[in-house]
C-alpha cells in the first residue's frame, strides 16, 4: 500500500488505576488506505471504541494518549495539531456516526437546522445555499420527502432515519473518512438491512474510507475490505475479509467465528470459548487470550507474541501461528 | 380458532394487550397502543418456539401478558388446559410458578441489593419450597453449580458478576421454582457472542435434563434458526407466520418473513449484499396500517391488501396471513413466487401494485 490515509502506530490508551495507570489499548497499529472501508471487530471491553475515539482525540478523561503513540492522517500527525485544527478536522475531514442515533441528536431543534448548522460550521455558504446542501444531503442518504423532513424533530423520526440523519451529517463535509462505530447495532433487521447498503453505496460513490467499529461479522461480511480482530487492548490478527472469514488463523479470531449460531450447528453444541474477557489490568503475562486458548502451550504463558506473516495480506500474533509458518 | 389440542401445554387464543393512552386535562382515553391485537399460538411441551420480530411488534407484551405482568385486554390463555384469564390473582399463584421468565438485562432483572443466594431463593420463598432456609441454601449451592457458578461466590451482590454470570444468576433463579415453561425474552441478545454461546448451550442442556419447554422471543433469527423447533413471526401486533424453523427460513411463505431473512448478513465471503425487501419504516401500533398491517411496505401487495384483513392460510406445519399464500396441498411452482418475480421489489422506488397471477 503507498501511504496510508491513516495511520495509527503504537496507540497506547490508559486509564488510571490504584496502582499507576491501566493500559486498555496496548501498542495498537493498523492502516487505511483511501477509500479502503477497515473493521475492527471484538467483543466488549477490547478496546476497539477507545481506539476511534482516540483517532479523533475525543477519548473521555481520564484516558489518556501515551507519547508513544502516533495517529497520522493525510500526513499530518493528529496529536500534534492544536485543539481548533484537531476541531476543524473533526467533522470536516473526519466524520463520525455512532450506534445511538437519538442521544447524537438534539432534541429540542430540527434535524435539518442541526445538519445546516455542521455545514456552516465548516463552509462559508449562505443559509440558502446551505440549506438546498441539506435537502441534497439527505436525498442522498434516502430519507424519503427530505423538504418536509427539515423541519422534523428527532423524536418524530424513527430510529432507522434518525441514522441516516447522522449519516448526512457526517457527510456534509465529504469527509475522506468516516468512523462508523457499531452504525446499525441498535436497528431492526429490515432497517439495518437499509442501512448496509445505503453505506456500502455511500463509500463506493464518494471514495470515502471507512473505520468500522463491530462486534458482529455479518456487518464486517456486508460492507469491510480488510479486518483486525481486537481482543484484550491488542490487535490479535488481521486480514482481508475473505481471510478472516475463510480461514481466520488465530485460535481467537477461530473460536468467535465458531461461537456464531449457524444453521449447520443445529441441534449440536455450539463451540465456545471458555472463561471470559480479562478486565484491563488483569491482563495475564505472555498472550492475553492464553488462559483460555485450546491450544496454549508454555510459550504463550510467559512472552508476549509477535506478528507472524501468513501471507502477505494476513497477519496473526500468535505462537502457534508461528511455528505453523515457520514449520 | 377455537379447537384446543389436547397435548398443547399451553394455548393461546384471540389475545389482544392493548394499552390506552391518556391525553388532555382529564385524561380521556383518545386511543391504544394495540401492542398485541389477536394473536393464537399453540406450545407444545419439550418444543422450543420461537417469537420473533422487530422493535414494537409486541413479542415482549405477548410473553409479559401470558404471566400477567400485564393483563390482557381480551382472549384466553390456557396452560395444561385450565383458564387462566378467568382465575383471580390467587387461584393464579401456583400457575406463575410454573412459567417463569428470563430477560434481556440480567442487571436490571436483579435487585442490587440481594444476595445471589436471596436472588435465587426468593422464588422459593414465594411458592413454599424448600424445607427450611438451610435446605433452600443448598438447593441454591445445586443450582449455582449446574449453571457453572461457584457456590463460594453466593453470599455476594450482582454488581460483582459479568454479564454472562449474571445471566447464568437469572437462569439459576427461573429454574429454582421449578417451572414448566420458560420464557426467554432476548436472553441473550445483550450477550457477546462468544458469552452467548455459553448460555444457548446452558439453556439447551436444562431443556433435555429437566423437560422444559421454551417460548423463545428474540430479534435474532440466526439464534432462531439454531436454536427453534417451531418460530412464530410477528407483526405489528398479529402473527404473520408460523412453521416448523427448517420450512421458515428455506420456504418463507409471508413477504414479511422474506424480508426478514433477505436482511439477515451471510458469514460466506463469497456472498454479501443483504436485500433490503421491507420499504420504509415500522408503522406505528397506535394507528396500524388498514387491511393487511404490512401493506405499506410490501414489494408484492395487491390493490386490496390495504382494504381487507389478510386470511389466515393454514400450512402443513402452521399458517400465513397473506392473500398470496398458495394452499399448502398445492405441491406445484405457487402463485407467491410468481407474483413476486413479476413484481421485483425495488427499494428506491415506492411499493408498487400489481394484480395477482392466475
Amino acid at each position: 500500500m503507498s501511504t496510508p490515509l491513516l495511520a495509527v502506530e503504537n496507540l497506547v490508551l490508559t486509564f488510571p488505576g490504584e496502582r499507576g495507570r491501566i493500559a486498555v489499548v496496548d501498542k495498537v497499529s493498523l492502516a487505511i488506505g483511501r477509500g479502503e472501508t477497515l473493521a475492527l471487530v471484538g467483543e466488549s471491553g477490547c478496546g476497539k471504541s477507545l481506539t476511534a475515539l482516540a483517532i479523533m482525540r475525543l477519548l473521555p478523561k481520564p484516558g489518556r494518549i501515551e507519547a508513544s503513540s502516533r495517529i497520522e492522517f493525510d500526513g499530518r500527525n493528529l496529536l500534534e495539531l492544536s485543539v481548533p485544527e484537531m476541531r476543524s478536522i473533526r467533522g470536516g475531514a473526519i466524520g463520525m456516526i455512532f450506534q445511538e442515533p437519538m442521544t447524537s441528536l438534539n432534541p429540542v431543534t430540527s434535524v435539518g437546522q442541526q445538519v445546516l448548522e455542521a455545514v456552516l460550521l465548516h463552509d462559508k455558504v449562505s443559509r440558502r445555499a446551505a440549506r438546498e446542501r441539506v435537502i441534497e444531503l439527505f436525498q442522498m442518504v434516502g430519507i424519503p420527502d427530505p423538504r418536509t423532513r427539515f423541519a422534523a424533530y428527532p423524536h418524530q423520526l424513527s430510529g432507522g432515519l434518525k441514522q441516516r440523519v447522522m449519516i448526512a451529517t457526517a457527510m456534509a463535509m465529504r469527509p475522506r473518512l468516516l468512523i462508523a462505530d457499531e452504525p446499525t447495532t441498535a436497528l431492526d433487521a429490515t432497517i439495518r438491512a437499509q442501512i448496509l447498503e445505503l453505506l456500502r453505496q455511500l463509500s463506493t460513490t464518494t471514495g470515502t474510507a471507512v473505520l468500522l467499529i463491530t462486534h458482529d461479522f455479518g456487518v464486517v461480511n456486508e460492507i469491510a475490505d480488510r479486518v483486525a480482530v481486537m481482543y484484550a487492548g491488542m490487535i490479535v490478527e488481521e486480514g482481508t475479509r475473505r481471510d478472516l472469514l475463510s480461514q481466520p488463523r488465530h485460535p481467537y479470531a477461530q473460536g468467535l467465528l465458531k461461537s456464531i449460531p449457524r444453521p449447520e450447528a443445529r441441534g449440536r453444541r455450539l463451540e465456545e470459548i471458555k472463561g471470559v474477557v480479562p478486565r484491563p489490568g488483569c491482563w495475564p503475562p505472555g498472550c492475553r487470550f492464553a488462559p483460555r486458548c485450546p491450544s496454549a502451550f508454555d510459550r504463550c504463558r510467559s512472552e508476549l507474541p509477535h506478528r507472524t506473516e501468513v501471507s502477505p495480506s494476513q497477519g496473526a500474533w500468535c505462537h502457534l501461528v508461528e511455528y505453523e509458518v515457520h514449520a | 380458532m377455537t379447537v384446543l389440542s389436547a397435548d398443547a401445554l399451553l394455548e393461546v387464543r384471540g389475545l389482544q394487550t392493548w394499552f390506552p393512552i391518556r391525553s388532555g386535562v382529564v385524561r380521556r382515553v383518545s386511543g391504544a397502543v394495540r401492542a398485541v391485537d389477536g394473536v393464537d399460538l399453540t406450545v407444545y411441551p419439550g418444543e422450543t418456539l420461537a417469537l420473533v420480530g422487530e422493535s414494537g411488534c409486541g413479542k415482549t407484551t405477548v410473553g409479559r401478558t401470558l404471566l400477567r405482568l400485564v393483563e390482557a385486554t381480551a382472549g384466553n390463555i390456557w396452560f395444561g388446559g385450565v383458564n387462566l384469564t378467568r382465575l383471580s390473582r390467587n387461584a393464579f399463584r401456583p400457575y406463575r410458578q410454573k412459567m417463569q421468565i428470563v430477560m434481556q438485562d440480567p442487571g436490571a432483572a436483579l435487585d442490587p441489593r440481594l444476595t445471589v443466594r436471596d436472588a435465587i431463593a426468593e422464588g422459593m420463598d414465594a411458592f413454599g419450597l424448600g424445607a427450611s432456609a438451610d435446605d433452600r441454601t443448598q438447593r441454591v449451592a445445586d443450582l449455582m453449580r449446574r449453571v457453572s457458578l461457584d457456590p463460594e461466590l453466593m453470599w455476594r451482590y450482582p454488581h460483582e458478576f459479568s454479564g454472562g454470570q449474571r445471566q447464568r444468576i437469572a437462569i439459576a433463579r427461573a429454574l429454582a421454582v421449578e417451572p414448566a415453561l420458560l420464557i426467554c425474552d432476548e436472553a441473550t441478545s445483550a450477550l457477546d457472542v462468544s458469552i452467548q454461546a455459553q448460555i444457548l448451550n446452558l439453556l439447551a442442556e436444562l431443556k433435555a435434563e429437566r423437560k422444559l419447554t421454551y417460548l423463545f422471543i428474540t430479534h435474532d433469527l440466526g439464534v432462531v434458526r439454531y436454536f427453534a423447533d417451531r418460530v412464530a413471526v410477528m407483526y405489528l401486533g398479529r402473527i404473520v407466520e408460523l412453521g416448523q424453523t427448517e420450512r421458515v427460513f428455506a420456504e418463507p411463505a409471508h413477504p414479511y418473513t422474506k424480508a426478514l431473512l433477505a436482511s439477515i448478513p451471510s458469514l460466506d465471503p463469497e456472498r454479501r449484499g443483504v436485500k433490503p425487501m421491507a420499504l420504509g419504516d415500522v408503522p406505528s401500533p397506535i394507528r396500524p396500517p388498514s387491511g393487511c398491517h404490512f401493506h405499506p411496505r410490501c414489494g408484492v401487495r395487491l390493490a386490496t391488501c390495504s382494504r381487507y384483513d389478510p386470511p389466515v392460510v393454514p400450512l402443513r406445519d402452521g399458517l400465513s396471513r397473506c392473500v398470496l399464500t398458495p394452499d399448502s396441498d398445492d405441491g406445484r411452482p405457487n402463485r407467491t413466487d410468481a407474483a413476486m418475480a413479476a413484481a421485483s421489489p425495488k427499494p428506491d422506488v415506492g411499493p408498487q401494485t400489481t394484480e395477482p397471477h392466475p
